[in-house]
């Protein structure tokens, strides 16, 4: 008995002081400077989050906000943990708070129904456009034309390759480790391949996925697996480094994602390419500050900014490759190229001419708009998130891992 | 000639049951001493102030009345899960298998909510979700305790592998409920009807966890000192031959505690997915399972001490993610901040239960021997 009474008066004792804490915490939320937050799946060790954080720092520092003007968040999970994270966010006077990772957006939607005054922003989410909240925002970039930047790279490499005799053109194969089944990342694998067939026409692809944004064993494995299987060249979408350092201990070329990794692998990194997040912060920052509203879906282009590649490295890569992306890239950007041009892929032999993709997103993935008109698939343009989820010929996928 | 044996420098002798100030007092020590170790690791790796740090934990755990309740939920959950392990483990049936169990009873949930949501008034499907939930965690259970009665298999092994068979069923089911398609997420069930959600007190969205806890916890310490299962449990768990002896049916005892503990699992779950989560994934449960063996074992069993050990724990996991955060150091830095503490802790319990008696001064022999 008097153990439990001791324990009774120290659980008394916590509660007092919290009491003292939670007075403090009210006091200076009546400052009206802007302060943001961000919420991260993981920590910087991915380099999808990685990308995130850095444009974070960079955004607030252009932005001329203070150390304490910011708080980032790691390793929120895609649960009840991302609505607590974003509430708690708020009442440490966030006005803003951005989130990163797909699986948050339900969880950022309730927090921005609860705290109406303040900004909610969601990165690669679907759903803005159709909850209609004045403060909640998706937002991506056409990063399908950064993919498709890169995967000439990956074209020009596999050409130099055949030339120099180290395979015949008709086994010019890629592989690519994909995390999930959905349109953000079928959307970057085609416009990946499509790059490289652009260069290469006799390319064809294997594609294996993970199941999982971040498992470093996994995606190491799935590289191994697509190179034991004669891929000559792999790309990724996960965010570990598992596949570019299985590419550099099997001495296979590697086009990255995310940001370049180059310094772990300098022997097979080719070029990466990313979003840059900072010009998006940067604005809705001022939009914030300056009480101007911001629009429910906001896509990123190469013109903005939002849609990089970083240096090549001319150690692996083919010669001539940074002048051809500058090339290609003047090409997307006024409009004399599209990635899903329907006259350079087929689906089940035939092109195709008409495409209603699932814009409006519900869960059984019901066509709502059609997306082909004026000879290409207009991706990101209906709404900022990929909805680009044809499986074209030329890509083979080996299996459709979902979860874990 | 020295053949005389040598007395080592200290033995270790059993020692009475201390009286409680004693044992709180070395618990006390070690808390000191870990806290001193934590504060030693921080300044020399990170140039921090270590009070500094330690006065961030506080904050991350208290520091406004949302994080208060996040942690009275957190803790809550972990309670639950550990009341649950309970009364297996006092009868010697390791049950590692919350983990899956928990998931069971979620998943139960979670299924009622999406197949169910719009098909039946929802105070009928909030009492179908508590009933599936419990059955769900009680089935999971029960399996390994049949096999353990009938055949002896192994509850260790036997249980743990459910986890497995659990998370991938629940996996399996995220897929086919997933949305969109290929994304791996179910995302937040019926979030526009709310259909299934366990109603909030008061605008408290964490207030019913707690209470539905704080009962079960009193009930669970009921059962376990007053009643007469509580008493064959322990019977049991001191000597299965003494229980045969005195007309125990063990095996009846077996089933009907791992379908308790089951049960307690699937209130955890349905807590988790219609409570507070609305959603299913395979982590949903987050390693609580596990986490709550040790909750269990540090309070020895005790309903009302594995509030305080389940606190701890909660404290530690709530503060560390805050030092992360304001601090910018890596999530790995506050787990090992986490693993000094609870290392103390745990290891305090050795010289509760024994001491060291060192060598007498050796003055005395060394005289003789001149």
């Amino acid at each position: 008995m008097k153990k439990f009474v001791s324990m009774l008066l120290a659980l008394v004792m916590v509660f007092a002081l919290c009491a003292c804490g939670s007075k403090t915490e009210g006091g200076d939320k009546a400052e009206s400077k802007i302060k943001v937050g961000f919420i991260c799946l993981h920590d910087e060790n991915s380099t999808y989050d990685k990308n995130f954080i850095d444009a974070a720092k960079a955004a607030c520092k252009n932005a001329g906000l203070s150390e304490d003007q910011y708080i980032i968040k790691t390793n929120i999970p895609e649960g009840q943990e991302c609505y607590n994270a974003a509430a708690e966010l708020v009442d440490a006077g966030c006005n803003v708070v951005f989130a990163d990772s797909f699986g948050h957006e339900d969880f950022m939607i309730q927090a921005a129904k609860e705290f109406k005054d303040v900004q909610f922003c969601h990165a690669t989410g679907t759903k803005a456009h159709t909850e209609k909240l004045s403060n909640y925002h998706n937002a991506f970039a056409s990063i399908y034309e950064g993919r498709y930047l890169a995967g000439v790279a990956a074209g020009m490499k596999l050409n130099e390759m055949i030339e120099a005799g180290e395979f015949t053109a008709d086994q010019a194969k890629m592989g690519y480790v994909g995390a999930f089944t959905y349109a953000e990342v079928i959307s970057g694998y085609t416009s990946f391949y499509l790059g490289a067939k652009s260069v290469c026409p006799t390319v064809t692809m294997d594609v294996t996925f993970t199941g999982s944004w971040y498992d470093e064993a996994l995606e190491k494995e799935a590289a191994n697996k697509l190179i034991a299987g004669g891929c000559k060249l792999i790309s990724q979408h996960a965010d570990s480094m598992g596949a570019p350092t299985a590419c550099e201990t099997a001495g296979v070329p590697n086009v990255s994602y995310n940001g370049s990794t180059e310094s772990a692998c300098p022997n097979t990194f080719i070029v990466s390419s990313r979003i840059d997040w900072t010009p998006y912060y940067e604005m809705v920052i001022k939009a914030v500050q300056d009480g101007t509203s911001l629009d429910s879906d906001w896509t990123g282009t190469l013109k903005t900014g939002s849609v990089v590649l970083t240096d090549v490295n001319e150690k692996v890569a083919a010669k001539g490759t940074a002048e051809k992306i500058a090339e290609v890239t003047k090409q997307l950007e006024d409009g004399t190229l599209h990635v899903f041009d329907i006259s350079t892929f087929t689906v089940k032999g035939e092109t195709l001419t008409s495409y209603m993709a699932d814009v409006d997103t519900d869960a059984d993935n019901t066509g709502d708009t059609e997306a082909i008109k004026d000879g290409y698939f207009h991706e990101s343009e209906f709404r900022a998130a990929p909805y680009f989820n044809v499986q074209i010929d030329g890509i083979n996928l080996l299996d459709q891992n979902f979860g874990s | 000639m020295h053949n005389k044996v040598r007395e080592p420098l200290f033995h270790i002798v059993k020692r009475d049951t201390l009286p409680w100030y004693q044992a709180w007092g070395i618990r006390a020590i070690a808390i000191v001493l870990a806290l001193l170790l934590c504060a030693l690791i921080t300044t020399l790796c990170t140039h921090l102030n270590p009070l500094k740090v330690f006065g961030t934990m506080f904050g991350g755990a208290f520091g406004s009345s949302r994080k208060i309740w996040i942690l009275g939920q957190n803790l809550a959950i972990l309670l639950c899960i550990s009341l649950a392990v309970t009364p297996a483990f006092k009868m010697r049936f390791w049950n590692i298998g919350a983990e899956g169990q928990v998931l069971a009873g979620g998943l139960a949930a979670a299924a009622c909510m999406i197949c169910l949501g719009d098909k039946v008034p929802n105070a009928l499907l909030i009492v179908l979700i508590i009933a599936a939930g419990i059955a769900a965690g009680a089935v999971w259970a029960v399996i390994p305790a049949i096999f353990k009665a009938k055949w002896n298999t192994n509850e260790t092994l036997f249980t743990l592998m459910m986890n497995y068979v659990a998370t991938q069923l629940v996996a399996y089911f995220v897929i086919v409920w997933e949305s969109p398609k290929g994304s791996g997420k179910v995302g937040i069930i019926n979030q526009s009807t709310e259909a299934g959600w366990l109603p909030q007190i008061g605008g408290y969205k964490y207030l019913l966890t707690i209470l539905v806890v704080a009962v079960l916890t009193v009930l669970v310490y009921i059962y376990l000192n007053y009643s007469k299962h509580g008493y064959e449990i322990s019977v049991v768990g001191e000597s299965e031959r003494t229980a045969c002896y005195v007309g125990i049916k063990v095996g009846k005892v077996i089933v009907r505690t791992m379908l308790l503990s089951g049960a307690l699992c699937g209130i955890a779950g349905v807590l988790l997915v219609s409570g507070t989560d609305h959603t299913i994934t395979t982590t949903i449960a987050g390693g609580q399972g596990f986490t709550a063996v040790m909750v269990s074992w540090l309070a020895k069993f005790n309903p009302l001490g594995m509030i305080f050990t389940s606190f701890l724990l909660v404290f530690l996991d709530r503060g560390a993610g805050e030092i992360s955060t304001v601090f910018g150091l890596n999530q790995s830095f506050a787990d090992i901040l986490s693993g000094i503490i609870i290392f103390f802790i745990i290891g305090c319990e050795f010289f509760i239960t024994y001491r060291l008696s060192f060598r007498k001064p050796a003055k005395k022999e060394a005289a003789e021997h001149v």
